[in-house]
């Protein structure tokens, strides 16, 4: 028996977590919510009732030939999802009101419209299958379809309820960039198919009207015949300004997003007004669109020979629906999924640890004049929106009614009327958010209309959003057109040609089909009894019993991405099956009360990056270094240290900017000993380029420059003296570390920060908590020389020939901070490298000069 | 005739080489702690002129002649125009409309002549019928015209217009010019001094042969001005000559051997070599009252109001120097050896014993190579004030021959060299002060970080 979908409590700041304010504890932004489970157990042991292994990305459809239907997931991978029921959970997803689906006849005008609808983001639970999801519900357009729209959502599936709530406004924005691309991908589509069809139908016309004229002169004017053809004429005629007004429309799309839903209801209002007088038929737009149309499409569209059209379209079941790729332009499809990935690789693991990672990035994020120095580039970093983040571990910022003015992601326009649909009587209960009770608009109103309606479609619906779409993040293709109509209310579905039928394969007494011939000014269905039995209904017949039009086994390209590492997979906990605590008799009210607690420790997962430190990490030159790679390198680096007793001098010369050569014979040694000393040279570079891992040639002054630790091979050719020459030549600037005979030549250290650093009798034994220990370190030091860089008072002259005494405040001034005479040489360096980023940027270009010092070097050995 | 015959060698002989060459990495009087190395020649660089307090042209036997911004390390303009080497180039300061420009002007191998505009970049005139290639220029400011020498001698205007022309008849032509007072000058050819006399009637110009001064031996290699009064040359065997200016005669007269007497037999054995190396003076430089001269891979510096010898050192660097600066007491050479080096004068101590150099541990050694190792007590003062020239820091970067160096003072030094490269030395603590103020100044413009 399915009940009603539960509905994810929205708790309030006494509900959930404690509010303790310590004064010495982070900002709040930054303080990660405490794991809420009173008992001693193991968050990390707890089954979970969700029968698949970890999050996942679906898509679904909701067709209009078969109901809803599962599209692909991502990761694609059966066993991700397990035995969890995707075609259950695609009827649970789509069966959301989704607003902007409707297209119909405006009141008042005669031409369809397009509804430029924003998403709309809700939160689904389901507490039977253990399954949380983040829905995202979107309408791509398709001028075979009903209304021209197709309702699809992407959902992000967990386990973990507290995931879902926590992270909503981050997922929101993630999957609003993925929309994003969908959609323009689909508007660049649809020009083009309506180009297409307005060269059949004008091809059309010009066939009828010689046969009209042929009628005329066969059997005059008024013959039924001639009538008959003078009418299909009229049609046809209507039907190339309908469609021309829809290309119009859809050229015209808004490339702004507006923030306020104030604003842009008044700015709709007064946009629909100028839209009517727009009305008048001029051929204006459609020339734009033509234009633009023709320069993105000048050889397809050359190439395409006009089809005759015929009066009546063919069947609805008869036609094949277009897949997902075939609606949106490829490219931008494959950026779609794309962004998915990336979404579930962020997304991947314990919220804990989710958390834990975002705060990181944000903090890192607020110290881009050193993070250079020694933090690890991150994949998203450019991505990820930092101003915007903030966690609040009391107040979960989530979906409900978030109707106005927050600052979130620009289109997070979230509606509740899915769950007042789904859930009707857990109104009473749950109740709007305090937060957003002065801003219910319209909208809830209208849900509530909606609601008693008992119609998934309503033409009241939020037609002030209508105008306001986002602009696409990708270059628009539609940018720089006139903007002039913003039509927010839908319009029919046009002409007969397009006629729709409602998928038959829901006629479970739900459904009645309408007109299937037409469907010219009318909701596609209609729901004769209220929703909640409908829901009821639908769960208890389980499923659309249709295997679901994979789009997956039609397009092996779609196929591609993702599979999943083995490692991943092996160390992800095994999930329990069961639905041990729930009980599934509990609907409706009852999960709305369901305790937080007793949801959130359904388990994620962690995530794989607690593989092996063993292995030497392959340091790869020119691809991205990661912390991944970086934490591996932690390993050899704490073989190194306790092997060479020298590796503080070692240290010492990355760290205050002498370049490092690591002499040896042997490559693997050589790399080896690099991967080391990896993470100790700062400004390493996104791709590692301050490192030469190998080189077999002689260098020259230049590299000095550019490379702060190089592998050279130790050859006995003739290179190989070239080599021991330059070596001998430029040795001032350089230290040299001998691994064949163990030696290292570097000026001496005096102090005991490398000593702390990198302690020859360390207890730490795996190379990843090395690592840490090494970049809090480093951290330190990063800090410290931020504070000598920007302090005033310490490098601004007294007066014009004061340039001695700001050498000596500087030399005090480190003394101070308690660093020996070669420790301020490192600080120094430091400073100069930070002064250069500050100055010129991250950008590395420009003719970057080269510091060094005069000083003694020694020979350590063994 | 005064014939100085330098000697003053100890036993150890072959030590005061390696001391002399290797001054060991700590050098604290050595201020350049930064360089930039600046890529855009494609073949040997020879000549680096100042434009401005920021700005400096360099050429060389590509044929290019870069601008580059000297505080900044950019290169400014690339002028591009000759086909063949730069056989010169020289900076011309004048006045026009109240402000002052300068222009540059280059002579390449292939008998072209060249005025740019360092501002624009553009080549503002070219001469291209020239009948040989022009080896030097000599720009008189105060009568606001130029002159090529070569095998003829060239009177220009600051527009390139040919003002006067005098063809000679020798082979060697004109390798040097010095201007002398009332418009006289000196031009050094093969092994003569030829005065010659600008005659200025109206806006005419006419040159006149004086006089032919023949007291060198061989090839004059060098020909400076020293003061107002002074002037000097060098030439391939070691004859240095300071000359009048006005009456142009021979003032002092110094040949530079470079041997010494025999002390023992050990370093009898060495001067067999000795006698071979190279005592050709090629470069001389003068602040007015001391000349330094370049013999070989020596140093030699004069002084010519007391018309005596100041410190010499025989192997001040492993190969021939090319280029010399004086700056009070100190001094700076570059040399084929890849090397700059910068020199003191200073007042010898009382004869000691000769200091052990000890080793001199490049690698593998904990050996302190420091500067203790320069022979302070090599020199035996045979003249009562000898001083001696001791090293005080070495620039290693050129992997080739340093052809020439310019000095920007605090603003750096730039080196130029056979490796195609050229490089700007910098006073690292001074630069990195002056990064602060540029930081401190960006803050103040964005209002914080």
């Amino acid at each position: 028996m399915i009940g009603s979908p539960d509905v994810v409590a929205f708790t309030k700041e006494d509900d959930f977590g404690d509010s303790f304010s310590d004064p010495f504890s982070l900002p709040e932004e930054f303080s990660v919510p405490l794991f809420a489970h009173a008992a001693n157990a193991n968050p990390w042991t707890k089954t979970s009732y969700a029968k698949f292994s970890k999050d996942f990305i679906l898509i679904s459809e909701f067709s209009e030939q078969v109901g809803p239907q599962p599209l692909l997931t991502i990761p694609n991978d059966p066993k991700v999802c397990g035995t969890f029921d995707l075609n259950y959970f695609s009827l649970r997803i789509m069966s959301v009101d989704y607003q902007a689906s409707f297209v119909g006849h405006p009141p008042g005008s005669n031409y369809p419209r397009l509804n430029f609808v924003e998403d709309s983001k809700v939160v689904l639970g389901d507490s039977k299958e253990g399954a949380f999801a983040y829905v995202h519900h979107l309408t791509l357009y398709d001028l075979e379809a009903r209304g021209f729209v197709r309702p699809f959502c992407m959902a992000y599936i967990s386990a973990d309820e507290r995931k879902i709530m926590h992270q909503f406004q981050e997922l929101s924005s993630e999957f609003s960039k993925a929309s994003e691309f969908l959609k323009s991908g689909n508007r660049k589509a649809f020009a083009n198919e309506l180009e297409k069809k307005l060269k059949d139908l004008e091809y059309t016309r010009s066939v009828l009207h010689k046969e009209a004229e042929l009628q005329k002169m066969n059997n005059g004017c008024y013959s039924t015949q001639a009538i008959e053809k003078a009418n299909e004429l009229a049609n046809m005629e209507k039907s190339i300004y309908e469609h021309k007004d829809l290309l119009r429309q859809i050229t015209s799309y808004p490339s702004r997003k507006k923030k306020d839903v104030h604003f842009v209801q008044r700015e709709t209002e007064k946009l629909a007004d100028t839209s009517v007088l727009d009305d008048t038929p001029n051929s204006n737009p459609s020339e734009i669109a033509d234009k633009t149309v023709e320069t993105e499409n000048d050889i397809r569209k050359s190439s395409y020979t006009p089809q005759l059209i015929k009066g009546k379209s063919a069947k609805c079941f008869d036609k094949r629906l277009k897949t997902m790729e075939e609606l949106c332009d490829a490219s931008f499809f494959h950026q779609t999924l794309e962004q998915l990935n990336i979404i579930e690789k962020s997304f991947r693991g314990d919220l804990c640890f989710i958390y834990t990672s975002q705060i990181d990035r944000a903090l890192v994020g607020k110290q881009k004049v050193t993070s250079f120095l020694f933090e690890a580039e991150r994949e998203w970093e450019n991505e990820v929106p930092l101003k915007n983040f903030s966690i609040s571990s009391n107040n979960p910022t989530v979906p409900i009614l978030n109707l106005t003015g927050e600052p979130l992601s620009l289109e997070s326009y979230t509606s509740c009327i899915d769950i007042d649909h789904m859930k009707p009587g857990v109104e009473s209960i749950e109740g709007p958010p305090e937060s957003s009770l002065s801003d219910i608009t319209q909208e809830t109103s209208e849900a509530a209309d909606t609601e008693t309606k008992g119609s998934f479609s309503s033409d009241k619906s939020i037609e002030a959003f209508g105008g306001v779409s986002p602009s696409s993040l990708q270059a628009n293709y539609f940018d720089g057109l006139e903007r002039k109509s913003k039509v927010s209310i839908a319009s029919p579905s046009e002409s007969a040609s397009s006629s729709v039928a409602v998928p038959q394969r829901m006629t479970d007494g739900n459904l009645v089909l309408m007109d299937a011939a037409c469907c010219i000014g009318q909701e596609g269905f209609v729901f004769e009894e209220p929703l909640p039995e409908l829901a009821q209904e639908c769960c208890g017949d389980t499923v659309v019993n249709r295997e679901p039009l994979s789009l997956l086994q039609g397009d092996p390209a779609l196929q591609m991405d993702y599979i999943l590492e083995e490692s991943a997979l092996a160390e992800s906990p095994n999930m329990g099956l069961t639905f041990s605590e729930l009980n599934t008799g509990v609907l409706s009210e009852e999960v709305a009360k369901i305790n937080i607690e007793d949801v959130s420790d359904s388990t994620s997962f962690m995530s794989a990056s607690t593989s092996s430190d063993r292995a030497v990490s392959p340091f790869t030159y020119g691809s991205a270094l990661t912390l991944k790679q970086k934490k591996k390198a932690g390993h050899n680096a704490l073989r190194f240290i306790r092997q060479y007793p020298f590796a503080q001098q070692a240290i010492f010369c990355l760290l205050s900017g002498r370049t490092l050569v690591i002499l040896g014979v042997d490559e693997g040694t050589v790399r080896k000993l690099v991967n080391a000393l990896l993470f100790f040279v700062p400004n390493l570079g996104k791709y590692g380029e301050t490192v030469q891992p190998w080189l077999s040639s002689p260098f020259q002054l230049i590299d000095l420059q550019r490379w702060k630790l190089i592998g050279l091979q130790r050859a006995a050719s003739p290179a190989g003296s070239s080599i021991l020459h330059s070596l001998n030549r430029y040795s001032r600037y350089i230290s040299i570390l001998d691994c064949d005979s163990k030696t290292l030549r570097c000026p001496p250290y005096k102090g005991t920060l490398i000593s702390r650093l990198a302690d020859h009798r360390t207890q730490i034994k795996r190379g990843s908590t090395y690592f840490l220990h090494v970049q809090g370190m480093l951290t330190q030091l990063t800090a410290r020389a931020f504070l000598y860089t920007f302090c005033h008072h310490i490098h601004l002259p007294m007066d014009i020939n004061d340039q001695g005494s700001v050498t000596s405040r500087r030399t005090n001034f480190l003394l101070q901070l308690g660093y020996t005479v070669e420790e301020s040489k490192i600080v120094q360096y430091l400073s100069e490298l930070i002064k250069q980023h500050y100055m010129q940027g991250s950008s590395k270009g420009g003719n970057q000069s080269f510091c060094f010092n005069y000083t003694t070097s020694y020979l350590y050995k063994i | 005739m005064l014939r100085w015959i330098l000697g003053g060698r100890e036993a150890q002989g072959t030590v005061e080489k390696s001391a002399a060459l290797f001054i060991g990495e700590e050098q604290p009087k050595n201020c350049f702690t930064e360089m930039q190395v600046l890529k855009g020649h494609f073949d040997i660089v020879r000549f680096l002129v100042q434009i401005d307090d920021l700005r400096f042209a360099s050429a060389g036997d590509d044929g290019l002649v870069l601008i580059w911004n000297v505080e900044t390390g950019e290169c400014l303009f690339v002028l591009r125009g000759h086909t063949q080497q730069i056989t010169a180039m020289t900076s011309y300061t004048f006045i026009r409309g109240g402000t002052a420009h300068t222009a540059l002007i280059t002579a390449s191998s292939d008998r072209t002549l060249s005025l740019w505009d360092p501002d624009s970049g553009n080549r503002v005139q070219n001469i291209s019928d020239l009948q040989s290639s022009v080896k030097c220029l000599l720009v008189l400011a105060h009568l606001d015209v130029w002159l090529s020498g070569g095998n003829e001698l060239c009177v220009w205007n600051r527009d390139l217009e040919l003002r006067c022309k005098m063809v000679h008849h020798s082979d060697a032509g004109i390798s040097a010019m010095v201007e002398l007072p009332k418009n006289f000058i000196a031009a050094a050819m093969d092994k003569e001094i030829v005065i010659f006399k600008l005659n200025l009637s109206g806006s005419d110009i006419a040159v006149m042969a004086m006089r032919h001064l023949a007291d060198h031996q061989d090839t004059i290699r060098s020909l400076i001005h020293i003061n107002d009064r002074l002037f000097a040359s060098g030439s391939h065997i070691g004859e240095l000559i300071i000359w009048d200016s006005v009456d142009w005669t021979i003032q002092a007269y110094e040949h530079i051997l470079w041997e010494e007497p025999a002390r023992d037999s050990q370093s009898e054995f060495k001067l067999n070599h000795q006698k071979q190396i190279e005592r050709s003076i090629q470069h001389m430089s003068s602040d007015g009252e001391y000349i330094v001269a370049a013999v070989g891979s020596g140093l030699y510096v004069y002084n010519v109001l007391m018309k005596s010898v100041v410190a010499y050192r025989r192997t001040a660097h492993d190969s021939n120097i090319l280029h010399t600066m004086l700056q009070r007491d100190s001094l700076m050479s570059c040399s084929e050896d890849g090397s700059v080096r910068m020199w003191e004068l200073q007042d010898l101590p009382l004869p000691a014993e000769p200091a052990s150099s000890g080793f001199f541990g490049m690698f593998g050694t904990f050996g302190r190579s420091s500067k203790q190792t320069g022979p302070p007590a090599k020199k035996i003062p045979e003249v009562p004030g000898l001083r001696s020239l001791e090293l005080i820091g070495d620039l290693i970067g050129h992997s080739g021959a340093v052809q020439m160096f310019l000095s920007f003072k605090e603003k750096g030094l730039v080196t130029c060299s056979t490796d195609q490269l050229l490089i700007v030395w910098k006073d690292g603590e001074l630069q990195s002060q002056l990064r602060s103020l540029a930081v401190f100044q960006k803050l103040e413009e964005n209002q914080g970080l």
